[in-house]
């Protein structure tokens, strides 16, 4: 009895990440096949990441150029969402609420709406898209509050008499903030810069609204392609490319970390 | 939470400024611009003129209403978003339930395994769907076939939200809990009903809340994955804005905008401390 409940879990736990993986796995499977449409298979081929890693198409540069993106509003985020989330934690009590009620918006926002209204204020203040400013800054206000939620748990769990040991100790509030608190919720800080990159890399919507119109991040690109079109097609193979890269990384990551697991328990027991 | 605050914090509290002004000037201003945008005409004028052209286009009245585009849109997307968080809570729950209660070691591989899938793009990964539902011959087959295909979507895109917030927040119930209530003659289903489903409430509805409106309004899944044939709130809005009917667009946002605070309303509120937040703060 208790056996083959034990079977009809696991199984289901097999069901959810076939349906997870599959997909993934069947672009893996035919970014290998020399068409450049998925459904007829002419052969087995590495076309497809020839014409990804090649610097004069486009798919290569696009990906680097969203991953600078990235780690520009990634750090931009935890910079302001780190200082923000010392600040929120430290008001007082009413301050506080209402700035964490504030940071809550564009968290559960749709992003649609983030996305035009702040496509809105752009036009009202005239900015010009082409500086970027508008792309860093919108992406900036999609992340900073997700990096203060991943902190204020982390300031919560700190003693508070450590800060209070270094002032009496005779540092300045300066020197206590950054060698006492800042390396306390290094934990949060680091998984605050982490999921902004993967919000920042991930995002549509704000970048289609305040992108310059020479610009292009992965998400736009492989949504404005016209597949009926040669290049298009093309394209669009090569980001199968990247995808079994992307998917090949994962296999790593997962491996890694089970053995990593598997040691610690090792080490543990002696 | 009863520590006492230090009373020397002037340096620290002022940190809060910069990032106030931050959230003031792109948080709440462009929202009081849809706002403004809302409820005036092209030259500035205060007007209800985009109410009654959202409400009643062509004068017919709520039945008309009824009927028109508008309101069948925002049923449509109510639906499918009902439909994708209902199959995600189904979904998302086992799931966390047997990760978190299983007797394997590295848990944490395995909670990775259904996360780890968000580092693909997600455009990519929509696509990937599309493509397999192109070679299982269900694409664009039936409108009905487009509304399911958009559902999967959606849940394939945000089961991670779901199976997160609910993971924590098994994970920390304390077992003695469920012994007490084994001693006391509970069976496991009661126990389960009792203990372990009010304890994971939190984890539940933060769930929903990461849900909810993004299947409502993420229009790049319901596009890919009907042929353009399913439209939703989403889209609705961008296909305002990118004909240039700002008026009307930021109308409809704000209809979005109330449906935001309604979920947020009945989902615990906006100053909830302890939230078991958020697409995925707990992800590293």
């Amino acid at each position: 009895m208790v056996k083959c409940k034990c079977i009809l879990k696991w199984a289901f736990i097999g069901l959810i990440l076939a349906f997870i993986y599959f997909p993934i796995l069947f672009l893996t499977v035919n970014s290998f096949n020399e068409s450049d449409h998925i459904q007829n298979w002419t052969g087995f081929g590495f076309d497809h990441y020839a014409y990804f890693f090649s610097f004069e198409n486009e798919p290569i540069r696009v990906v680097l150029q969203t991953l600078l993106l990235a780690v520009i509003v990634a750090f931009l985020s935890t910079v302001f969402g780190t200082f923000g989330a010392i600040g929120i934690f430290y008001s007082k009590k009413r301050t506080s609420s209402m700035l964490t009620a504030v940071n809550r918006i564009p968290v559960i926002n749709a992003d649609v709406v983030t996305a035009i209204s702040f496509a809105l204020l752009v036009s009202f203040l005239n900015i010009d898209k082409s500086t970027y400013i508008p792309l860093v800054l919108g992406q900036t206000l999609l992340c900073a509050p997700f990096v203060v939620l991943s902190i204020i748990p982390k300031l919560r769990q700190m003693d508070n008499n450590l800060y209070e040991a270094a002032l009496d100790l005779g540092a300045t509030p300066k020197k206590a903030l950054f060698s006492v608190i800042i390396p306390q919720i290094l934990p949060g800080i680091v998984s605050g810069f982490l999921l902004s990159i993967t919000l920042s890399l991930d995002d549509y919507v704000i970048a289609a609204y305040t992108k310059p119109d020479s610009f292009t991040t992965i998400s736009t690109h492989i949504y404005g392609l016209d597949k009926n079109n040669i290049l298009g097609a093309k394209i669009k193979a090569a980001y199968w490319a990247f995808t079994a890269i992307i998917f090949f990384i994962i296999v790593l990551v997962v491996i890694v970390s089970n053995v990593v697991t598997y040691k610690k328990a090792r080490s543990k027991k002696r | 939470m009863t520590k006492t605050k230090p009373k020397l914090h002037f340096s620290r509290k002022l940190l809060a400024i910069p990032y106030a002004l931050f959230l003031a000037v792109f948080v709440v201003v462009p929202l009081l611009i849809v706002v403004y945008y809302a409820f005036t005409s092209d030259d500035g004028k205060f007007t209800f003129e985009y109410v009654r052209v959202f409400f009643d286009k062509n004068g017919n009245g709520l039945k008309g209403f009824l009927t028109s585009y508008n309101f069948k849109t925002i049923m449509r997307s109510l639906f499918i978003s009902f439909m994708s968080t209902i199959v995600c809570l189904l979904i998302a729950y086992p799931v966390a339930y047997i990760i978190a209660n299983c007797k394997l070691k590295n848990k944490s591989t395995l909670l990775l395994l259904f996360i780890v899938p968000m580092w693909v793009n997600f455009v990519l990964r929509i696509n990937a769907l599309k493509e397999l539902f192109v070679w299982l011959g269900t694409y664009n087959k039936s409108d009905a076939w487009n509304i399911v295909n958009t559902i999967i979507g959606m849940v394939y895109d945000f089961l991670p939200f779901m199976i997160l917030p609910i993971y924590t927040t098994i994970i920390k119930i304390d077992k003695s809990y469920l012994e007490a209530a084994k001693d006391l003659g509970a069976t496991p289903a009661k126990a389960f009903v009792k203990v372990t489903l009010p304890l994971s409430k939190a984890g539940i509805v933060s769930g929903i809340s990461m849900v909810f409106l993004p299947s409502m309004t993420n229009y790049v899944v319901s596009n890919y994955l009907s042929f353009r044939n399913v439209k939703i709130i989403g889209k609705l809005i961008d296909d305002y804005f990118t004909g240039d009917l700002w008026h009307d667009g930021s109308f409809i946002s704000l209809i979005l905008l109330l449906f935001m605070f309604l979920v947020t309303w009945l989902t615990g509120g906006f100053d909830e401390d302890e939230q078991t937040n958020t697409r995925g703060a707990s992800l590293w």
